[in-house]
């Protein structure tokens, strides 16, 4: 029943993987649902093309949180274009929890933040969501 | 329920009845509504009369020559001294319907501050405010040159008047707009007290009542105030109808809000005159029938009486004070009973507020989470968001003990 806090969500939210941040970092965005608060900044290093280290830190609701250290788990090893195009679905699978629209943009933060790093840093294209999106997102 | 007496206490029990909605499951269990402050339940006296209005006397008001515009007319005008007798307001002159409080208050921001607000005024709210009670006047402010400042509150979020002084030597004190009850504290502020000293100050006092209509009487002549906003929808009425009071002669200075039909006398080539009170303000078809609705809200408080209601809720209110705060790593914010609403706002150590209302919700009880739309209040606390509980004439306190009960499986599903 509330699948939303299975095993998974919870351990991540407890233990998050990849927690930090990288210095110096090839690449770094920062981003914030001001609706609720939820945070995250990211930092990533390449290998070329290819991410070699990512690391995450932020505050928020353990849907954020988790779903951000599942992410970064999910990346490590691919390449930056893959990852630029990579559909916030496979996120969601991983995650493998119904969400409703609303805890769906906190399952998806980190996601976008990682795409706006990899947009400044490698000028691969910005997530439709993401484009447009003031300063107090991108900031 | 047209009878109107006078009850010590209410038979909340007994209401539930005339709420259809309150009977539902969600995930299973009985719906624990706890977010009235939100949006109120709606009784079957608004849902039938909403519904034979339209079955039998509907159609545009006020123009029309056959019967069914007269009737319509009747109905809507109707539900208006509805409003002025709950309101203890001089005429229906000086009622406006609006689509909500949100509404209201843009209307005088708007048409009021627009053109008695410039550089070396100041315009204050409170540090509480909805930010419908906030963001219209911070950008009128902005767009006149005016000075936009808050009344700061104190640990307990109670308004520090000995901030007041300190405010008024800074400049012209032209417009004072605070909301009755705090939307997301449940402080209930001393606006008796601040309408006074807006007026020493030569300034408008505008009172946000959207969370105070819906639970205890407000006599406009006694607040001593010159606009009051309120809203249908948290009153047990439909959405897209509220009410804006303001003095006649205040009323009568200002410009018109929106333009269009209804609201004007004559229209030639050359320029346009306006439609006397309160229609001047009205443009284009009203919400009718929610109008209707409104009026029928009114008239179901009423019989049930604001004393009884308002004792009610200082019961559940004390009873969930007392449950929630003995619950280790919970902290309840906001003020002591005597100064506090039928709302309980909390955080809970180290869980997201949307944590904590999800694994509610899987309990059946639906309560608030989030900033409440009073991020300034939140920022003063230092934190994004609150889970909030606020509780209404129909709310039992068994309600409450799911509540409690629930916070317990939040914190073991996070330990």
């Amino acid at each position: 029943m509330d699948d939303l806090y299975r095993e998974l969500i919870l351990d991540h939210y407890k233990s998050p993987r990849n927690h930090g941040e990288l210095d110096p970092a090839d690449g770094k965005a920062h981003g914030h649902n001001p609706l609720c608060g939820d945070d995250v900044e990211v930092t990533v290093n390449f290998a070329e093309d290819v991410i070699d280290a990512i690391r995450f830190k932020g505050r928020g609701c353990a849907i954020s949180q988790a779903a951000t250290s599942i992410l970064t788990e999910l990346v490590k090893g691919r390449t930056v274009s893959e990852i630029a195009d990579l559909d916030k679905q496979v996120l969601l699978d991983e995650l493998g929890v119904p969400l409703t629209p609303i805890r769906l943009k906190c399952a998806i933060l980190g996601l976008g933040v990682l795409k706006v790093a990899l947009h400044k840093a490698k000028g691969t294209p910005l997530p439709a969501e993401w484009s447009g999106a003031d300063d107090l997102m991108l900031r | 329920m047209s009878e109107v007496t006078v009850l010590s206490s209410l038979d909340a029990r007994r209401l539930r009845a005339d709420f259809p909605i309150l009977g539902r499951h969600v995930h299973g269990k009985p719906l624990a509504y706890l977010d009235s402050a939100a949006s109120a339940q709606k009784p079957t006296a608004v849902l039938d009369i909403e519904r034979s209005f339209y079955e039998t006397s509907y159609t545009n008001v006020h123009r029309g020559v056959y019967e069914l515009a007269a009737e319509a007319t009747e109905a809507f005008e109707g539900a208006r001294e509805k409003v002025r007798a709950l309101l203890n307001a001089q005429s229906t002159r000086e009622v406006v319907f609006t689509r909500g409080a949100t509404e209201a208050l843009n209307l005088v921001a708007y048409a009021w501050g627009l053109d008695n607000l410039g550089p070396g005024d100041i315009v204050v709210v409170t540090e509480l405010e909805h930010h419908s009670n906030f963001v219209p006047w911070q950008y009128v402010a902005q767009r006149t040159g005016a000075r936009f400042t808050v009344i700061p509150v104190d640990e307990a979020a109670e308004l520090r008047l000995d901030a007041l002084d300190e405010i008024a030597s800074q400049g012209r004190v032209k417009a004072v707009a605070v909301g009755i009850v705090a939307n997301s504290i449940g402080t209930v502020n001393p606006v008796e007290d601040i309408a006074r000293w807006a007026h020493q100050q030569g300034a408008i006092c505008v009172l946000d009542a959207a969370q105070a209509a819906p639970h205890r009487s407000l006599d406009v002549q006694a607040l001593g105030c010159d606009f009051l906003a309120l809203t249908g929808h948290k009153m047990l009425g439909p959405t897209g109808i509220g009410a804006l009071w303001g003095r006649a002669e205040l009323l009568e200075q200002m410009a018109p809000f929106n333009l269009g039909g209804e609201m004007i006398r004559s229209v030639t080539l050359e320029r346009t005159t306006w439609n006397e009170l309160p229609h001047k303000f009205e443009a284009g078809t009203p919400p009718i029938a929610q109008a209707v609705g409104f009026g029928a809200a009114i008239d179901y408080l009423a019989s049930v009486g604001y004393e009884a209601i308002g004792c009610h809720e200082r019961d559940l209110t004390a009873y969930a004070l007392e449950g929630i705060g003995a619950i280790d790593g919970v902290t309840i914010l906001g003020p002591p009973l005597e100064r506090r609403g039928g709302i309980v706002s909390f955080v809970v150590d180290g869980i997201h507020p949307h944590d904590v209302a999800q694994i509610l919700d899987y309990e059946g009880v639906a309560v608030r989470a989030g900033h409440h739309c009073t991020q300034p209040l939140m920022e003063r606390f230092g934190i994004t968001a609150t889970t909030r509980a606020s509780f209404y004439l129909y709310t039992l306190e068994e309600e409450i003990d799911r509540l409690v009960e629930g916070l317990g499986r939040v914190k073991k599903t996070f330990a």
